[in-house]
Order: structure tokens, then C-alpha cells, then sequence
């Protein structure tokens, strides 16, 4: 199988820093790959790297199958669209994304088609006329990706192309990304510290930390079944409810002295005798009154705050001692001091060690 | 996986021993690239530090030395006899004082001229911003348009008002003129820094019932401080280098050190002693240069400061 | 701020309005009586002395301004001295010079500065220390580097290079480019700074998307990064042509005008009409004329500026 992009042993230093640390990464044909992580964690680093605006300090990379390592950025084969846009302000639409063409001496009709395609595609062309200062933020944003599709090449590179956006355009231009890969099928990698655009565009998600991929993975799996504590309380808002304890066989028993039975649990692998533990549970997962009935787990709880969301509350209370919150539907009448019962299945739910902060 | 790599990778598999990519690009210490910038960069270097060096080298030589004609030799015997007589005893004219007493008419203006400009311009400034009435903007706007008049323009009328206010020929006419002439860009840097701070401050304290002068006091000068030093060096390096004011408005008895310098060089009697003059050049420059070298980036920032007008 | 409140206070029936006069006077009066500096300066030096001098140049004052309106006399009689004549055309060539060659050099020391190079504060010391000093220093530097027989063209004479001639300073057509040495040496730095200061203000994503796009250097420079910098050049003509107008001091120690009026420039012409040719309508004359000039160079730049409404706040 051929990979699209490979990164192989990456590591970057900024003097005496460990920016990126012996970074592996294989990113197939048309995959989408979604780079998370909070700012400082090293996601816009590599991008650079793959892109060749900074030099790596060992390791390779590979595009297409051809080591790019040494090679400048216009022969890597890829397109990058930068978080502010990166737009020539004196030039109109139409020469921004024709510039780098005609740099490179590529006839005159050729470009023209380019630009003709790249503006259908993204429909701007109405604008192609207009100076990028009289462009709305999405509109340059736009503008931006088109000057990477007129590359025509393989690997597209987005460095947090939305955050400059107010809230509303940037989840319609979420959909027009999708959109333009499932028409491009390029390959895409694409950086961004929002949990919401890493979930919903990505065919994988590599969430960051230190320089470190801690988790490579469908979002699916990202969400569900987090590999440690880190990736367990980055992904999901509200994050997951956390309880310290310690595992022993079947029953995971909390500082508190409250038995949880974790039978149900699928374990990577089985630990031998008491283990330090801390369990985490989605406030989604967590059911009240009748539904909780089934649950393998119930206790009764007292409501402390209520948060209406409108399509759903967000209540929170207390289990085995520790503040909890949960997520349920806005039908469900709720009051601060109601007595509830609550359960969950501990089988979707996460055991950490405590220690190795690891997935159990 | 691996191997798939190694084989498409551009190192022909055949052969183990070419080198594969890896790493940083292996790059030559000398690349024509850097070559180019740093022997253009020590060219001009050269130009710049070329004067410096000439100064100081011919101000600690003897006359019989300079007349053998070596302009880039190093004193066979430095001195500072040069030094000496042009601190006190050069000439100009029937006057052999030396530079001294204008290096003290410099600092007479200087400190003055310094700390008045600067409290008036940091006034203005604040009630340019802070509170505006009728006609503040457009005054300000005239005031910047004005700093790029010709001095020439108004130094006639001003040596008659100065006369009138019977104060031509003193200390106290150059301090006006220098008050004056530092208030454009002094109130534009003042307006544009209190501008940045943030405007809640400047409300609170309005709710909270100070007055115009009480928030100017104990709200707004504790946190000027960056501004004030950039003004500072921007009024030290530029009232002491003056010479027209100076030449005009102290009158003889106050003639500042660039004027005296001047007068020393350029009208002395009989042959040149170049090795005085340049002492007398050097230690013209030496406050300026002072200056510069303790405030470092803060020059530069108060020159960057001043440029961006408007 | 609060006069921009007053219209909607207007439908307000039951709010005392203080009278107009009040208002004008009383609203913010600390304010007022501390802007009264500022406001004076204005008044009686920027505009009272400038309309001064226009109107008395347009008299045949002599020793002191009281002489009749005589038309344009002093304007006849100024463009008939060839002194003034020589001082204008100094000014034009020694100015035009100048500004190209600040402003090129300037670039370029920036451009090389910019490229992460090792000891760039120590290069920057060295480029605009000059700037600190004044231009009476620069210009008896100068002087004595240049001086025929003892200076640079005696020493490399002295040193073998016999023929070696670098006479500027004594040679009547060669004289501007003395002053232009100087003045380059004296202003460059300061170009380099501003010019600096434009060239890091581009933004950092600029030149990667323009690295993507395979852009050479040199082409990025010259379409992306110079129209990008055009406030900053703007600025930096504005500021160098009105130091440029003003130009005496440097004149002053480097020739005093010589040899012969071969470096004379209009600024010394006034000022020695004015207060040792005794002569005073006339230096009013050549005054209004240098003002005339700035203004030549600054309407344009301030209609660019502030003409186009709501650019700037």
C-alpha cells in the first residue's frame, strides 16, 4: 500500500526545546487527517515540517512515495491554506491565485483554466476581480484554498484556517471543506485546537501533546475509547466526569469507599490484583431515574446546579462523593435539591491507570 | 511499510552507500547567498565606523603627526593635549575659552528645555485623548501639518515676539522655541500612548470622581513611564543637537556647544589645528552618543515612534 | 466624545441645556486651560508667523519689517540672484540624489538585515549611530576626511597612489556629492530602521504562502513585500523630503555654502537675508518659497492619507 504522506523518526529542536519527538506518522491516499491539540503542543510545527517552511532536525518525509526531506516547498506537491489567510493585498483574487503560476512560466491558457476551475469550485467567481481587503473573512478564506487547488497537487496543508472566523461562518465553511474533499479526494491534513472541526471532519484524528501523537485514530474511537487520561478529558465538552479509585477484579471501588462493578468492561488487559484506577464516565452515558433502571450500576444523587441548554440540561451532582455532571433531555423536569437516581454503563465508560494515566 | 518507503524513497536502493534525506539539508558553511550580505554589510559598516575612527585617531594625535598625512595611522603618541585645549582654551575670535562654556550653555537648554516640552506635550496628549472638546482634533491636526513647516518660515516673527517678550538673546527664548518646536511630535507620541492604554481605566476613575488633574497624576503618569524615556532620548539627542535655535535665539553669551564647535572650526584665526577640532567634535558628540549607547533599543523605538506620524 | 452626545440629548425636553457660550467655554475647562499651550503654539507660531511671513514678504522690508506692499518685487528680484537661483537647483538635485539613494540604500541594509543574520543588533549600533550625532558633527567630519591635502586624497597620495583625486569638497561641480556622503551617512540608518520596521510588519504567513507558492525572493520582495510596505515608504519620502528642505546645518560646517555659492541652499539664503544681509523682505521671500515647496510635497501625501475618510480612526 502506498502512502500519501509518511513521516518517519521526525524530530524538530528550536536550540536546547524538544519541539517534535521521533514522530511517526502514515497518512494514506485521500485520508483526511485532522492535527489536535492545544496551541503549544507542537500540531502547527509539523505541519510546517511537511510543508518544508521549517527544517526538520532528523528524520524524513516522505509525499507520494518521494522523500521531499531536503526539497523546498514548492516541489513537495502540496497546497497550504494559513490561518490568516496569507492573501497579497495589493493584487486581485484573480492574480493571487494565479501568481505562483505564472512565476513558474506555466502558459498563459493553462492558468486561466486553473483559475476557472478553482473558482467554480469554490464559487468565487463573482470576486475575481475584487482586491482581498474588499473580501469578507469568509470570502478570503475562500481565496486561500483556491490558491492551493490551482497547485493541482495531491497533499492539501490547513493551519487553523478557521479560528479567524466568527462562529457561524466557520461551521458553514466546515461543510464546504467536507465537501470539497469527498469532490477533490485529496489528501488533507488539517490543524486546528477545535475538538468540534477535528470530529467532524476527520477520517483520523492525531491528538498532540509535547511534540508526542498521544492518540492516532478514527474520531470514533477518539471519543469512546480514549488511550489515556490526557486524550479522555481533552475530547468532549463537557468533559468526562472522573472518579479516583482503585480496580480489584471485577469491582472498582472509589476513595470513597462506593462499589462500582466493572464486569461489563472491556480491558485492553486484565490487571492483576488492586490497581490505583480512575474511572471516567461521558455525562451523556449517565442516565436518570427510569432509563437508569437497567443500568448495572444506580445510585441516588441530589441535583446541585441545573444548566438548561435548551435542546438539553446539563445537571450536576455528586457521585461516590466526587462532582458530577450529566446530560439529559430537556423534557425531564429538573430542580436544584431533587433526589434522583442515576446509573451508568460501565461498559462504555473508561479505566485509566493511575498512575501510566493508560488506557486499562 | 518500510520497506515500501526505502524503495520509492530517492536514494536508488540499489546502492547502500548514497546518502538517503534525512535530517536538516546539509548546507555549506559558506554559501554564495552569505557571502554577498556579509561583505555588503561590512562595506557599509566600514563607511559608517570610518568617521568615528578618524575622529578619535586625529583628536590624540600631535600637529607635526597630521601634517605627515596619514589619515588612517594610529597615533604614534596618544595624547589628550587636543582634548585639553579644546575644552579650554581654543579659540574663536578674541574668545579662548574653549568648548566648555558652550557645553554648559547645552546643558542650561537642554535639561530646561527637556522637562518643559515634555510635561506640556504629555498634557496635551492626555487631553487629547482622554478629554476631547470642540476643536481639540482639528488643533492637533494643525499642530502635526505645522512640525513640517520650514523653521525658516516662522524664525523671523518669532525673534520679534521674543523681543517683544524681552526675553531675545536669553536662556529662557531658546527654551521657548525648543518648547515650541517639540510639541508636534511630543503630543503625538504622548496622544498615541495614552490611546493604547486601556479607556476603563481613565472611566473608573472618572466614576470613582478625580478631576482632570488628579487622574493625570495618579492614574496616567505612574503607567508612562516606556514613554516618557522614549521622549527623554528623543529631546536629549535632539535639543542638544540643535544649532539653528541656538544660533538664532542664545545670543553669544549662551551659544550652545554645536554653535561654539562651529565657530571653533570653521571662523578660527590662522592655521587649523585638525587635531583640536576633532577633539572638539568628538567631545560635541560625545552626550549623543552616550545617549545612544545606554538607551540601546529605546532609541530606536523612540526614532520608529516618531516617524509613524498621523 | 460628549459633543457627539449632544443630538440625542436634543429630544430631551426635560434636561437643562447650559447655553451655548457656557458650553463652549465651561464644558471640560481644565482641559481647556491645559491644552492652552498647545493651542498657542498653533495660533500665533504655526499659523499667526506663517501668514506673517507671507504677508510681509510681499513688502520691501529692509532692516526691519516695516516697509510698503510692493507686490511681487521680492519675488522678481529672488529668482533674478543667482545665488537663490543656484541654491534652488542645489536643493533639487542634492534633494532628488538624496532621497533616492536614502531610500535604496536604506532598503537594501534592511533587506540584509532582515535575513537572520548573525550579529544583527551590532550591525544596526553601527548603522545608525551616526543618526544620534548632529549634523554639525557629521558635517565637520566630513570636512576633515575630505580636507584635499591632509585627508583621504593626501593620505592615499602620501601612501603611492599618486594620480588618486578626491578633491569633492574644493570642486565646485563636485561639491553636492560631498554633501551627499555626508547626508548618507548621517540618514541611511534611520531609513534602515523605518524600513525595518516595514518589512517585519509583513506578515509571517505571507512569505510561506509565498514559499508554497515557489515565489523567488527577490520577485516576493519586489511584487508581494514593497506595494505591502507602501505606508511605510510613504512615511519615510515624507519625513526625508521635509528634512531635505530644511537642510543648513550640514551645509553650514560641511562648506558654509562654498566654494564660492557653489553649495549654497535656499534654507541659508534666508536665514542670511534675514539676519546678516539685512535684508528681511527678501529672506521672507525665500521663505514663502521654501514653504511653498513643503507644501508641494505635503498635499498630495496628506490628501492620500486622510482624504479617503474612515482609513484611520
Amino acid at each position: 500500500m502506498q502512502h500519501s504522506v509518511s513521516i518517519k523518526d521526525l524530530s524538530l529542536n528550536f536550540g536546547n526545546v524538544k519541539v517534535l519527538e521521533h514522530l511517526n506518522l502514515d497518512i494514506a491516499q485521500g485520508e483526511f487527517i485532522v492535527l489536535l491539540g492545544p496551541s503549544g503542543c507542537g500540531k502547527s510545527t509539523l505541519l510546517n515540517c511537511i510543508a518544508g517552511l521549517l527544517e526538520v532536525s532528523d528524520g524524513q518525509i516522505f509525499i507520494g512515495g518521494k522523500n521531499v526531506t531536503w526539497l523546498e516547498p514548492k516541489d513537495r506537491g502540496i497546497g497550504m491554506v494559513f490561518q490568516s489567510y496569507a492573501l497579497y493585498p495589493q493584487m486581485s483574487v484573480e492574480r493571487n491565485l494565479s501568481f505562483g503560476l505564472r512565476v513558474s512560466g506555466m502558459p498563459k491558457d493553462e492558468i486561466a483554466r486553473r483559475v476557472a476551475r478553482a473558482a467554480e469550485i469554490l464559487q468565487i467567481q463573482p470576486l475575481l476581480n475584487r482586491k482581498p481587503a474588499n473580501l469578507s473573512g469568509g470570502q478570503r478564506q475562500r481565496v486561500a484554498i483556491g490558491r492551493a487547488l490551482v497547485r493541482d497537487v495531491d497533499v492539501f496543508l490547513f493551519d487553523e484556517p478557521l479560528s479567524n472566523l466568527d462562529a457561524k461562518l466557520r461551521s458553514d465553511l466546515r461543510v464546504e471543506i467536507k465537501r470539497l474533499h469527498q469532490r477533490l479526494k485529496n489528501t488533507m491534513i488539517y490543524v486546528t485546537h477545535d475538538q468540534i472541526e477535528a470530529l467532524t471532519l476527520a477520517d483520523r484524528i492525531a491528538i498532540m501533546k509535547n511534540g508526542v501523537i498521544q492518540q492516532l485514530a478514527d474520531p470514533h474511537t477518539i471519543y469512546n475509547k480514549p488511550t489515556n487520561l490526557y486524550v479522555a478529558g481533552f475530547i468532549g465538552s463537557p468533559s468526562m466526569n472522573f472518579i479516583n479509585g482503585a480496580v480489584d477484579g471485577g469491582t472498582f471501588t472509589a476513595a470513597d469507599g462506593t462499589k462500582i462493578p466493572v464486569g461489563a468492561y472491556d480491558f485492553v488487559a486484565s490487571p492483576a490484583g488492586s490497581l490505583k484506577a480512575v474511572l471516567g464516565v461521558r455525562p451523556e452515558h449517565i442516565l436518570l431515574g427510569d432509563a437508569a433502571q437497567g443500568m448495572p450500576f444506580i445510585t441516588a444523587a441530589e441535583i446541585e446546579i441545573v444548566e438548561p441548554m435548551g435542546s438539553e440540561t446539563l445537571a450536576w451532582t455528586k457521585v461516590a462523593g466526587v462532582p458530577v455532571t450529566f446530560r439529559c433531555s430537556s423534557d425531564i423536569p429538573l430542580a436544584v435539591g431533587d433526589k434522583v437516581n442515576v446509573g451508568f454503563d460501565i461498559a462504555r465508560g473508561s479505566l485509566f491507570n493511575a498512575e501510566t494515566e493508560n488506557r486499562l | 511499510m518500510s520497506q515500501t518507503a526505502t524503495m520509492a524513497g530517492s536514494a536508488p536502493a540499489t546502492s547502500g552507500e548514497v546518502v538517503e534525506a534525512r535530517g536538516p539539508r546539509p548546507k555549506p558553511f559558506f554559501t554564495p547567498r552569505k557571502i554577498v550580505i556579509y561583505s555588503v554589510l561590512f562595506f557599509f559598516s566600514l563607511y559608517y565606523l570610518f568617521p568615528l575612527y578618524v575622529m578619535v585617531v586625529t583628536s590624540l594625535k600631535t600637529m607635526p603627526e597630521i601634517r605627515f598625512g596619514n589619515i588612517f595611522a594610529l597615533p604614534q603618541a596618544p595624547n589628550f593635549d587636543a582634548w585639553v585645549k579644546a575644552w579650554s582654551s581654543a579659540c574663536t575670535g578674541l574668545n579662548c575659552q574653549g568648548l566648555s562654556p558652550g557645553f554648559w550653555n547645552s546643558v542650561k537648554i537642554t535639561i530646561p528645555s527637556t522637562i518643559v516640552s515634555i510635561f506640556i506635550a504629555a498634557v496635551n496628549g492626555y487631553a487629547l485623548i482622554n478629554w476631547r472638546f470642540k476643536g481639540s482634533e482639528i488643533f492637533f491636526a494643525i499642530l502635526i501639518f505645522g512640525s513640517f513647516i520650514p523653521y525658516q518660515v516662522m524664525l523671523y516673527p518669532l525673534v520679534m515676539i521674543t523681543r517683544e517678550m524681552k526675553i531675545f538673546g536669553t536662556l529662557q527664548a531658546v527654551i521657548l522655541i525648543h518648547t515650541v518646536f517639540g510639541m508636534p511630535i511630543l503630543t503625538l507620541l504622548f496622544r498615541n500612548y495614552f490611546a493604547s492604554l486601556p479607556q476603563e481605566l481613565f472611566k473608573a476613575a472618572r466614576v470613582d470622581g478625580a478631576g482632570f488633574w488628579r487622574i493625570f497624576f495618579e492614574i496616567m503618569l505612574p503607567m508612562s513611564l516606556p514613554i516618557f524615556v522614549v521622549a527623554l532620548i528623543l529631546q536629549i539627542t535632539g535639543i542638544w543637537n540643535d544649532f539653528l535655535f541656538g544660533v538664532v535665539f542664545a545670543g553669544t553669551q549662551n551659544a550652545p556647544m554645536t554653535v561654539q564647535l562651529n565657530n571653533i572650526v570653521n571662523s578660527a584665526q590662522g592655521t587649523p589645528e585638525y587635531n583640536v577640532n576633532m577633539a572638539a567634535t568628538v567631545l560635541t558628540g560625545l552626550v549623543p552618543l552616550a545617549v545612544y549607547f545606554i538607551s540601546g533599543k529605546w532609541f530606536v523605538r523612540g526614532i520608529a515612534a516618531g516617524a509613524v506620524k498621523g | 466624545m460628549a459633543d457627539t452626545a449632544a443630538p440625542m440629548e436634543a429630544g430631551i425636553e426635560t434636561v437643562d441645556r447650559p447655553g451655548l457660550l457656557q458650553r463652549l467655554f465651561f464644558h471640560n475647562l481644565p482641559a481647556k486651560i491645559a491644552a492652552l499651550p498647545m493651542v498657542a503654539t498653533v495660533l500665533v507660531v504655526f499659523v499667526g508667523c506663517t501668514i506673517w511671513t507671507v504677508y510681509y514678504s510681499f513688502t520691501n522690508s529692509k532692516l526691519l519689517p516695516t516697509g510698503k506692499f510692493v507686490g511681487f518685487d521680492q519675488y522678481e528680484r529672488l529668482f533674478a540672484t543667482s545665488r537663490w537661483n543656484v541654491s534652488v537647483w542645489n536643493l533639487v538635485l542634492y534633494g532628488s540624489m538624496s532621497l533616492v539613494f536614502t531610500l535604496v540604500i536604506g532598503f537594501l541594509l534592511a533587506v540584509l538585515i532582515d535575513q537572520k543574520i548573525r550579529f544583527e543588533s551590532a550591525f544596526r549600533t553601527i548603522m545608525l549611530y551616526p543618526f544620534a550625532l548632529s549634523f554639525i558633527v557629521t558635517g565637520l567630519v566630513w570636512q576633515w576626511i575630505m580636507n584635499p591635502t591632509l585627508g583621504l586624497q593626501g593620505t592615499l597620495r602620501n601612501l603611492g597612489w599618486t594620480n588618486f583625486s578626491f578633491d569633492w569638497i574644493a570642486n565646485p561641480r563636485m561639491v553636492l556629492f560631498a554633501m551627499l556622503i555626508a547626508g548618507l551617512w548621517h540618514g541611511t540608518g534611520f531609513c534602515m530602521v523605518l524600513m525595518l520596521a516595514g518589512l517585519r510588519g509583513v506578515d509571517d504567513e505571507v512569505w510561506k504562502a509565498a514559499r508554497v507558492d515557489g515565489i523567488p525572493t527577490w520577485r516576493t520582495y519586489i511584487s508581494i513585500v514593497i506595494p505591502m510596505m507602501r505606508g511605510v515608504l510613504i512615511t519615510a519620502i515624507v519625513i526625508l523630503g521635509s528634512g531635505v528642505v530644511r537642510l543648513y546645518d550640514l551645509v553650514v560646517a560641511l562648506t558654509n555654502g562654498g566654494p564660492g555659492i557653489s553649495s549654497e541652499v535656499p534654507a541659508k539664503y534666508v536665514f542670511n537675508y534675514m539676519f546678516s544681509g539685512g535684508n528681511i523682505g527678501q529672506g521672507l521671500a525665500a521663505a514663502t518659497m521654501m514653504l511653498l515647496t513643503v507644501l508641494i510635497i505635503m498635499v498630495p501625501w496628506a490628501y492620500l492619507e486622510f482624504g479617503g475618510k474612515g482609513k484611520r480612526t
